[in-house]
């Protein structure tokens, strides 16, 4: 072909050349097509699985869906705890093109603190870019409107709305209820122990006291999820699909919180502990510790400050005093004691002694006093109660011994924890030889038993305690659990919540229960009763004891004069009782620490409020 | 065929070749809709997109109604044109994305290495015509430096896929003038051994980075590889009936780079699947062959390299845009031709597709001759 080349051009070689070139091209151009028709088959058809879930991958999140906490109500359907929206400030950091910028610009305008800014700060570091971080929590009306005015200055700046635990009735129900606030790492830990952290992902605050610490599981309700579209930015597109959660179950309490609150009122600035429980069942109706806080601190996020003021307080705000105070009973547990003496065969009901005032251990100079210097003369065990005879009682629990006393006391339930639906209690302290000996390595004294006669020495009980332990002497030895839960509401139905009564106190002989209580009547219907004063013209019957605890041992020939004494010093003033007398339906117990008076002064006129407040409240809505 | 001719005079007289018009058209639409759904659904850049398929397949149809004779003639004049052009550029260009590829001639600014791709291909089919096939090896090295001339001008510029484009329609030139398989032998392993050469001196650091992710795209997820990841994920999500039109989760959510552009065949392939894919392909295979029947038909032997070259080139196009967003080739940056967003290629490619429909109805005239 080469050397054909001559002027005249052979044009159907030409031709022909160029045709194979086409040819050769057309076959190159088909199996190109066939490789990458090949190259798709591969990514289409056999990579297809594992490419689209690479592809969902991408564009599809999951968002946890917090539960709507559960809300608590009163015995009446008072809402105790609430979600209320509140509205935030919040700012997505990837949408802002100058954070600090912005910042300071908000800053200006709604006059938010430097505080906030650190803070905001502090929560952006936890959070992805795309997320929104909280700028600044509860919103002002006035804030919100400033802020709306101006929104489109702000690209990537909101205002949400969210909600956050409210306690309509602050501090009067603190100990009782509790609060919620945000989980902390500890928290989180436990959360982790317990494998429940999934079911928390998008919660922010958790149970941290009270009701809603101890409920926390049903309060909380089940995490839901979210599936949303995203795009390359994270923003999500539209939801793709939705597990709800499921909200957690609403409480009814057993508390009344008129009556809650009056008690609260009626304590003033005293520190103290007011309870009124049924003792057939043990339902809590009224439950107040003083000095309280506001639980919605707690719930809206408290200061380092705040926080710091409530732990230091001398006074204690933190501790519940109604489960985790140790008060000496002093005269309240005289019911008690006398019923182990006619029960031992120690003392029988018209066995006598004669009080001059005070008590003496044989052969020993010490002189335990009476409270009435001159002495009540010749007291039976009914009249010990009645009028609250020291002596008798020192004489009694002398020959009782510890053993015994701790032995029969501890089935009251002093010394052990009540079983009390919250997580805030104490066992306080029913003194044994044992328990000296691991507490002090020291031998017990007779003198000592002495002292716990009248409900002194080491003895120390919880209110709550006192609370069980009157309710066993009025119940003839049936010892419910106190409980502050009524129901949990399952949909439309109310699920009663029923607690097993404990062991009961069982005596040799029944009568004794009337004997004791029988004289705790005539404490309050007997002219001589301590506590007769206090319930004069009242139109319900009643029975009770009044108490006054020394806090702190008087010498020889001291005098005691509240009026003088270090404040701290000055005695408790306490009562426990129950109305009405025959078949009482409540049991209400005072303790009134350093008061201007003794039980009969202090405690018992409380009392005297309470059951008149309670029983106008029953009448009122008994009648409605 | 002969009849089909008959039958449209009115064709035949507009020199219009109404397979390949159809068959373009087709892709118009394809491109309409799928830039409509690459582009997020924006109605003013599918408005635009489709006023540029407009004004092209009218440039097409005026380009077409040239006599071959004054195509042939103006070759080397608008050769030399594109060269005195591209030298502008590389001492006077704008540059834009690190690139200088554009000349401000006062009114307006002009691509000069969207000429040379008519420019090559005609100035070289030209050149070995005047003398006839095949071509002495003395006129074949003289094409093959003409050819050369251009291509590492837009090389430098730097625009890898251009060039790429620009030397093939000159080497197509060479390859259909019946250039002996020796000498291909030869040229292959010359092209093998400038690899190494254009690696170390030509290239720019960002031309070899996509050549290191084509390699392993997974090496860089974020970064490079980014962009093949994405688009082989976008395919392959496809699977065989695709997403569906606008439910391309991979486009629609912005997951790719690129999408209304170079990648275009990674949304088109999402929505409408292999099915889609198999249709596409159908359609410009079937324009391939539809030119290189022309160039067979085609009576002179300037019309005939010319036709097959520029068929050729349009296969180039296709095989290297679909390489690349597939992860077979490395990503140069070549539109698909006539269905990316953007008017410069659009208005070449149709050009190009003009002396097609010149050349094909141009065989009656010169038998009336």
């Amino acid at each position: 072909m080469k050397h054909k080349r001559v002027t005249i051009r052979d044009h159907h070689a030409e031709a022909a050349l160029f045709a194979r070139r086409v040819f050769v091209s057309l076959i190159i151009v088909v199996a190109v097509f066939g490789v990458l028709l090949s190259n798709m088959y591969q990514l289409q058809v056999i990579e297809h699985q594992s490419l689209q879930t690479r592809s969902n991958d991408n564009r599809i999140k999951v968002v946890p869906l917090p539960p709507n906490r559960g809300l608590i109500y009163d015995r009446r359907g008072r809402l105790l705890a609430e979600n209320r929206p509140v509205l935030s400030l919040e700012v997505t950091p990837e949408k802002v093109a100058d954070l600090d910028q912005t910042l300071a610009r908000l800053q200006a305008i709604l006059q938010l603190t430097d505080d906030d800014i650190a803070q905001f700060h502090e929560n952006r570091r936890r959070e992805r870019r795309f997320n929104q971080v909280i700028l600044r929590d509860r919103l002002t009306e006035q804030q919100a409107a400033q802020f709306a005015a101006r929104q489109h200055e702000f690209p990537g700046v909101s205002i949400e709305a969210r909600l956050v635990r409210h306690y309509p009735y602050g501090e009067a129900i603190t100990h009782a209820l509790g609060y919620v606030a945000k989980i902390n790492s500890r928290d989180v830990a436990n959360l982790r122990e317990q494998e429940k952290s999934a079911n928390y992902a998008a919660t922010r605050v958790i149970g941290k006291l009270g009701i809603e610490r101890y409920y926390e599981e049903l309060l909380h309700g089940t995490i839901g999820f979210q599936q949303v579209e995203v795009d390359i930015h994270g923003r999500s597109i539209r939801t793709l699909s939705i597990d709800p959660p499921v909200p957690g179950q609403d409480l009814h309490l057993e508390l009344d919180i008129e009556l809650q609150q009056y008690a609260h009122d009626l304590l003033g600035d005293d520190r103290g502990s007011i309870i009124l429980m049924d003792p057939r069942d043990g339902a809590i109706r009224a439950m107040v510790s003083k000095p309280s806080y506001d639980p919605n601190w707690f719930a809206q996020g408290i200061s380092y400050a705040q926080y710091q003021s409530l732990l230091n307080s001398k006074h204690s705000p933190l501790l519940n005093r109604s489960t985790q105070g140790g008060y000496p009973p002093a005269s309240t547990v005289k019911a008690q004691i006398a019923i182990l003496g006619l029960d031992e065969g120690i003392i029988r009901p018209d066995t006598k002694i004669w009080d001059p005032g005070w008590f003496q251990i044989e052969g020993v100079d010490h002189r335990y006093r009476d409270w009435l210097a001159w002495g009540h003369g010749w007291v039976n065990v009914t009249d010990a109660i009645v009028e609250s005879c020291d002596t008798f009682y020192y004489d009694l629990a002398l020959k009782l011994g510890i053993d015994k006393i701790h032995d029969h006391m501890v089935q009251y339930g002093f010394g052990e924890r009540t079983g009390i639906d919250i997580s805030e209690e104490s066992a306080a302290v029913m003194p044994s030889r044992g328990w000296k000996r691991a507490r002090f390595n020291q031998p017990w004294y007779a003198g000592e038993t002495v002292s716990i006669g009248i409900g002194q020495s080491y003895w120390t009980t919880t209110p709550i305690q006192l609370a069980v332990g009157t309710a066993v002497v009025v119940n003839s030895g049936q010892r419910p659990v106190p409980r502050l839960l009524a129901a949990i509401q399952e949909g439309e139905v109310k699920l009663p919540a029923v607690v097993e009564n404990k062991e009961p106190v069982v005596l040799k002989n029944d009568k004794h229960w009337n004997v004791a209580k029988n004289a705790m009547d005539l404490t309050v219907s007997s002219i001589k009763g301590t506590a007769h004063r206090a319930f004069k013209g009242a139109n319900y019957t009643s029975g009770g004891k009044t108490g006054t605890a020394q806090v702190r041992s008087l010498g020889q020939e001291e005098e005691y004069n509240a009026e003088d004494i270090a404040e701290r010093y000055r005695d408790n003033a306490m009562y426990v009782g129950y109305a009405p007398a025959d078949n009482p339906e409540l049991v209400v117990i005072i303790a009134v620490e350093n008061a201007l008076g003794g039980g009969g002064s202090v405690a018992a006129p409380m009392a005297r409020k309470l059951l008149d407040f309670y029983f106008e409240q029953e009448q009122k809505y008994a009648q409605r | 065929m002969r009849s089909a001719e008959h039958n449209n005079r009115w064709l035949q007289r507009f020199h219009i070749d109404g397979q390949l018009f159809v068959a373009l058209l087709v892709l118009a639409v394809i491109s309409a809709f799928t830039v409509y759904s690459a582009s997020g659904q924006d109605w003013g850049m599918t408005q635009r997109q489709v006023i540029r398929i407009g004004i092209a397949f009218l440039g097409m149809l005026v380009i077409a109604q040239i006599p071959l004779s004054t195509v042939e003639r103006f070759s080397l004049p608008m050769f030399t044109l594109g060269v005195v052009l591209l030298l502008g550029v590389l001492l006077f260009g704008e540059s834009s994305k690190g690139a200088q590829r554009w000349l401000n001639i006062g009114v307006a600014t002009i691509q000069p290495s969207e000429i040379m791709k008519l420019a090559v291909p005609m100035t070289v089919a030209w050149f070995i015509a005047e003398q006839g096939l095949p071509p002495t090896k003395r006129r074949l090295a003289a094409a093959f430096i003409l050819l050369m001339i251009p291509t590492l001008m837009i090389a430098k510029q730097p625009d890898l896929g251009t060039s790429i484009l620009i030397a093939s329609s000159g080497i197509f030139v060479l390859f259909l003038a019946g250039i002996s398989w020796r000498l291909i032998s030869f040229f292959a392993i010359s092209i093998g051994a400038f690899i190494p050469i254009l690696w170390m001196f030509l290239m720019r650091d960002y031309q070899r980075q996509r050549v290191l992710t084509f390699l392993n795209p997974e090496s860089d997820p974020l970064g490079a590889g980014y962009q093949i990841i994405q688009s082989k994920i976008a395919i392959g999500s496809g699977g065989v009936e695709g997403k569906g039109w606008l439910q391309g989760t991979q486009s629609q959510l912005e997951f790719l780079p690129e999408r209304h552009t170079d990648f275009i065949f990674s949304v088109f392939s999402e929505e409408f699947g292999l099915v889609g894919v198999i249709g596409l392909f159908a359609v410009y295979g079937f324009i391939i062959f539809r030119g290189l029947i022309i160039a067979m038909r085609a009576q002179k032997i300037y019309q005939k390299l010319l036709a097959g070259s520029l068929t050729l080139t349009f296969f180039v196009y296709v095989l290297v845009n679909i390489g690349m967003v597939s992860g077979l080739l490395p990503v140069v940056g070549v539109p698909l031709p006539l269905i990316s967003y953007g008017g410069t290629s659009m208005v070449t490619l149709l050009a190009g597709f003009g002396l097609l429909m010149a050349i094909a109805t141009n065989k009656r005239l010169v038998m009336h001759d």
